[in-house]
């Protein structure tokens, strides 16, 4: 019945995984980790929204009539390249946090905070 | 996750790139699956190993009681699937995203633009303003990365720290030489890859991974220094600007010629001619840099993290403030 909607369902439960280690885990890498999740789950999300029942890949031949739709391949194929540049600025952030604490618990780097005021 | 050892964590992710580009083979959208296999479970994996080794392998866990967390995590995901009742099934043909601007793209773009990967023609014609953007988010994202993590040469020429582990490149004879005997090949590949994505799978992004790739390859295995010898920072530096202003340049060029920005009916007489002209430039220089800005991130984190080392290895009470 609504087998169908499994695919939106799988994208969900990847981007709830994502969205608790980020709210939850405090070590900043796992939290990088986890956006990464939502990240790959919105992408899931548009591949499959992009899939056309029979449909062959978006690359034009003339024996072939029916292709699942191009537009989403597009999109996303610019944001995982652009989504590692964003994950690499994030992590440039953690190294010098890093330097600047000594940890990247979040936590610790409160308590440090705190110690400062 | 319970796993503390984030070297763990980092392998997992990157199985979990490499499934997930399967998973976009199989969905029929290969120049994504392409994309995804080289950056991540590549690059990503790599950048990842970088940062660990400057910050740690192990997480100090602190204990928390996760209900605040898993309570708007389920309640987020309960009103997402309480949405998703609407949403057209898997795989439909009438579904809204396929009976809007689609139809065209498929049906047109061997007429209007004569480019057989239609992923391509959206990518690199029709949606080119879009494409514009990103290459200048990929670069304003490398010189963020480089203002935060440059260290001046002069810190860093002072003083070889003392008692370096030796690297890869220094151990093993065999990786060296099977790996040195693969570039001529990656290389290619790489290019072929760059020219061949108005006809398959491929395109300026994934080529520019590629090639980013063979470089930080070798610069895991020869090291740092030869790396450097072989393309300067500065070069590097140069040619990520360069790449985007090849690519703004062919839309003023349309401009010039009367058309729109990005229009490439307008660049030869031909208008065909001209969209293949048009797409080949702009793929290049969205090649060009997405390579040097991958290159430009790795050696960034790679010579922070050598700088560090030797601060901590000079004052080691101090090193960490």
């Amino acid at each position: 019945m609504f087998i169908g909607l499994a695919n939106t369902w799988v994208a969900i439960l990847l981007m709830m995984i994502g969205l608790y280690i980020v709210i939850a885990q405090g070590n900043l890498i796992k939290k990088i980790i986890g956006l990464t999740l939502f990240q790959t789950s919105v992408f899931i999300f548009y591949i499959s929204m992009a899939k056309v029942e029979g449909g062959t890949a978006p690359i034009f031949s003339s024996d072939i009539s029916i292709y699942s739709n191009p537009l989403p391949h597009a999109l996303i194929l610019t944001a995982i390249v652009v989504g590692i540049s964003t994950t690499a600025l994030a992590l440039s952030l953690i190294v010098r946090i890093k330097e600047a604490y000594g940890t990247i618990e979040e936590e610790e780097i409160q308590g440090l905070d705190e110690e400062q005021d | 996750m319970l796993l503390k050892d984030l070297f763990a964590v980092t392998m997992l992710l990157s199985i979990y790139g490499l499934l997930s580009a399967t998973f976009f083979v199989a969905m029929d959208a290969v120049d994504v699956a392409f994309t995804e296999a080289s950056v991540g479970a590549g690059i990503s994996t790599l950048l990842l190993l970088v940062v660990i080794s400057v910050t740690g392998r192990r997480e100090r866990r602190v204990r928390h009681k996760p209900y605040a967390a898993l309570f708007v995590v389920i309640l987020t995901s309960m009103l997402l699937v309480f949405g998703t009742s609407d949403m057209p099934y898997f795989g439909s043909a009438d579904a809204p995203i396929h009976n809007h601007v689609a139809p065209r793209y498929l049906n047109d773009s061997m007429q209007e633009i004569n480019v057989p990967n239609i992923v391509t023609a959206v990518l690199a014609s029709y949606r080119a303003f879009d494409t514009f953007g990103e290459v200048v988010v990929i670069f304003t994202a490398g010189i963020g990365v480089l203002a935060l993590m440059s260290v001046s040469s002069k810190a860093l020429s002072k003083s070889q720290p003392l008692n370096r582990p030796r690297g890869l490149y220094e151990q093993h004879l065999v990786i060296r030489i099977v790996a040195k005997t693969l570039f001529p090949f990656i290389f290619l590949f790489a290019l072929y890859v760059q020219f061949h994505g108005d006809f398959g799978p491929g395109g300026g992004f994934q080529a520019g991974v590629i090639f980013a790739a063979a470089f930080i390859l070798y610069a895991m295995l020869f090291g740092l220094d030869a790396a450097t010898k072989v393309i300067k920072p500065a070069v590097i530096e140069l040619l990520a600007a360069l790449g985007v202003l090849l690519y703004g340049s062919v839309g003023i060029v349309t401009l010039l010629n009367g058309g729109n920005f990005f229009d490439y009916d307008y660049l030869l007489a031909d208008p065909i001619a001209g969209q293949h002209l048009g797409i080949l430039i702009i793929e290049l220089g969205v090649g060009i840099t997405v390579t040097c800005v991958m290159i430009m991130i790795c050696f960034g984190f790679s010579l922070r993290r050598r700088a560090y080392e030797q601060k901590v290895a000079i004052r080691p009470k101090e090193g960490a403030v």
